[in-house]
């Protein structure tokens, strides 16, 4: 029984790694079409935000815990800030081509990952984490870590904010009308090319906010990103495109069927496991688990 | 759907069926007499590789160029043919139905497994060198396309294939030798993998392929079926409404350019003389596809000089400016798909429709320009 807790608790707190990790990719992924490799690269540039803060930013330095929480709302800046460059600069020249847009971003993704290289070095470094969040938790004779429990109310948290963002405040009701029909809302006068650039900023952001997280489980390097982007991109495609509801449901399944999975054969066998009945399920569920009902042919 | 004029451009039947023909055969007189010109075992041994990943380019146009199907994961398909005659050329060096040297070491067989003991037949090797990529592409193509599911999508999914297959390899230590891979192959064919002649051996073995494939592919996107595989990536719906099932063309497209990596990883196993799960990870997997990209798609030949240059350069780069590779790389993607989407044929298109003075725009070039809004995207004829 406490095994069977344990599984479901590592299942839960892989499903809110993903989850942190795959929101910012159901903006991006979902309004615009943009398969955006360097999604990764973000959460690397977000992982190293409270790095750079402990070790070298003077009055900080001596904080580990009040470092690490400024981290938070910075890395989503400095992620944010890179992805709105990417759109301006690049993306805006191949909303029509969504594959196009996979092979940029991916050269993007190559140039971050030598950038951090460079400026950072090759080696992998880690964050002291804040004493707040060291030791751990014994519930029902399993051992949670407080820092799973963090990145789960994290995780918990953002969907929150994010939910009352777009369903209450004016540009996240922009952001919907666009992402449902782009044409009608450009003909009701909406600055369609701003809302993209705010969603891009946004999503971005969100995967800052996700390297934080990863810098807490474990050690940061430029190849950081690349470890959690394929899950990333599964979970918006079992989800259903542009859906956070999808979105949660599909990293918490994939998360505690990972956990079992790999649990009860091994960890290569569980991941191909859980890919062949990723499969099966899309023989179902072609369009995720929440799809947009239409009679239309789909471009 | 990505689509663009200048591709629609490549299925017509060209002016004459003798250019293609003439190109083919001077560039296999070139290849032929590239040894005397290269004159180096070493860096005969890399080319011999390029032609290899040149071949994987072919089946990556086809399934790209010619079906717009984004294939990012071809890693696999050329890691299980690598695999296939790695596993013969580790059997070749140990006794017959004795174990590999790393088996003693990591696994606890007292015997051959199974799954081993059929690849110490050459003849059984190549065949499932060519045979088990295509029957992985189709079983996986024909589920995925069947519901629909493509582009974008489908490039994800071929990603994740290639996330599968490496944390499968790196885990079945005990059968596939982990990320250490198989290695030491002292003899390849009976002969020494490190005698010069041998080196031209394989570099031949490796020409004839590529040829061969050529021609393959060339034969197959001019037919009838190839016209259906284009008019499926322009009007996937207009084939649906003319009686056809898009599913088909698109499965045959992506397990013919599943055989054709299957087919170079095989003979890259001896060449490369190491078959490890790196080499078939998602980042070389989407590295294959490079060459095409910058030769512009939709277009064999180009393609393949694609592949060997991309692959030339990057060997030429590596070894003098080591730390610059990276940047290299992403900003030539980078480039590529924001300033010249059809490659180095769109831009050459670009240009000579200039020169001719828009002579271009009078030529029925294609009919699909109605439902592509991006028509336009490669500038070719705009």
């Amino acid at each position: 029984m406490a095994q069977l807790l344990e599984q479901l608790f590592n299942g839960l707190s892989t499903g809110s790694m993903l989850l942190l990790v795959a929101l910012g990719l159901t903006f991006t992924f979902g309004q615009m079409g943009v398969i955006n490799m360097a999604h990764g690269e973000f959460i690397m540039a977000g992982a190293y935000v409270p790095y750079v803060l402990q070790t070298s930013v003077g009055f900080l330095a001596g904080f580990t815990g009040l470092a690490f929480l400024v981290s938070l709302p910075l890395a989503f800046v400095v992620a944010g800030v890179l992805g709105i460059v990417m759109e301006r600069v690049l993306l805006r020249r191949m909303y029509d081509r969504p594959l196009d847009t996979l092979l940029a971003t991916f050269g993007v993704a190559l140039l971050l990952q030598q950038a951090a290289k460079d400026l950072f070095g090759a080696p992998n470094v880690s964050i002291s984490v804040p004493p707040f969040l060291q030791g751990n938790l014994t519930l029902g004779g399993v051992v949670l870590p407080s820092t799973r429990i963090f990145i789960l109310l994290l995780s918990i948290a953002l969907i929150l904010i994010t939910q009352y963002f777009l369903y209450t405040r004016v540009a996240g009701r922009r952001m919907r009308a666009v992402m449902d029909n782009r044409d009608l809302a450009s003909s009701m006068g909406l600055p369609t090319g701003r809302v993209d650039s705010i969603t891009f900023f946004i999503g971005s952001g969100l995967a800052g906010v996700a390297g934080v997280a990863v810098s807490l489980i474990g050690a940061i390097g430029f190849q950081t990103g690349t470890a959690y982007i394929i899950d990333a991109f599964l979970v918006v495609i079992v989800g259903g495109l542009g859906k956070l509801r999808g979105a949660i449901v599909a990293a918490f399944a994939l998360g505690v069927l990972n956990a079992f999975t790999e649990f009860a054969t091994s960890a290569s066998i569980g991941r191909a496991i859980v890919f062949a009945l990723v499969i099966l399920f899309l023989q179902f569920r072609p369009d995720g688990l929440v799809s947009f009902q239409t009679r239309g042919l789909i471009a | 759907m990505t689509t663009d004029m200048a591709l629609g451009r490549s299925y017509r039947p060209l002016q004459s069926p003798w250019l293609p023909r003439a190109f083919i055969a001077v560039f296999a007189a070139l290849l032929w007499f590239w040894p005397a010109v290269v004159d180096d075992p070493t860096r005969l041994r890399q080319w011999a590789e390029y032609l290899c990943f040149a071949i994987v380019a072919i089946g990556i146009d086809v399934a790209w160029g010619y079906g717009g199907m984004l294939a990012l994961g071809q890693g696999v398909f050329f890691g299980l043919g690598a695999y296939s005659i790695g596993m013969y050329l580790s059997l070749e060096q140990v006794p017959e139905n004795a174990m590999p040297e790393f088996m003693t070491l990591y696994s606890n067989y007292t015997e051959l497994p199974l799954l081993w003991r059929p690849f110490s037949s050459l003849w059984f090797a190549v065949g499932a060198a060519v045979v088990v990529p295509m029957l992985v592409a189709a079983a996986l193509g024909w589920l995925v396309f069947n519901r629909r599911i493509r582009g974008p999508y489908f490039a994800i999914l071929t990603q994740v294939t290639a996330l599968v297959f490496w944390l499968f390899l790196v885990g079945q230590l005990e059968l596939t030798a982990g990320t250490n891979g198989l290695t030491n192959f002292g003899t390849v064919f009976g002969r020494s993998r490190f005698d010069p002649n041998t080196v031209i051996w394989l570099y031949r073995l490796a020409a004839v392929a590529l040829i061969v494939s050529l021609v393959l592919a060339y034969r197959l996107v001019n037919s009838r079926f190839g016209k259906l595989l284009v008019a499926t990536r322009d009007g996937e719906d207009r084939v649906r409404f003319l009686g056809y099932n898009p599913a088909v063309p698109r499965t045959i497209a992506f397990t013919f350019a599943a055989g054709l990596a299957g087919v170079a990883g095989g003979i890259s196993a001896p060449i490369i003389g190491i078959v490890a799960p790196d080499q078939f990870e998602i980042l070389p997997s989407i590295l294959m596809l490079a060459g095409v990209a910058v030769a512009g798609r939709g277009l064999l030949f180009p393609a393949v000089i694609g592949a060997l240059f991309v692959n030339w350069s990057g060997t030429a780069i590596s070894e003098s400016r080591p730390d610059d590779w990276l940047y290299i790389q992403g900003g030539l993607f980078v480039l590529v798909m924001a300033v010249a989407p059809g490659g180095v044929v769109g831009i050459v298109r670009t240009m000579s429709s200039w020169a001719t003075g828009r002579l271009a725009d009078d030529r029925p070039t294609t009919r699909s320009g109605t439902t592509t809004p991006d028509a336009a995207t490669t500038g070719a004829t705009a």
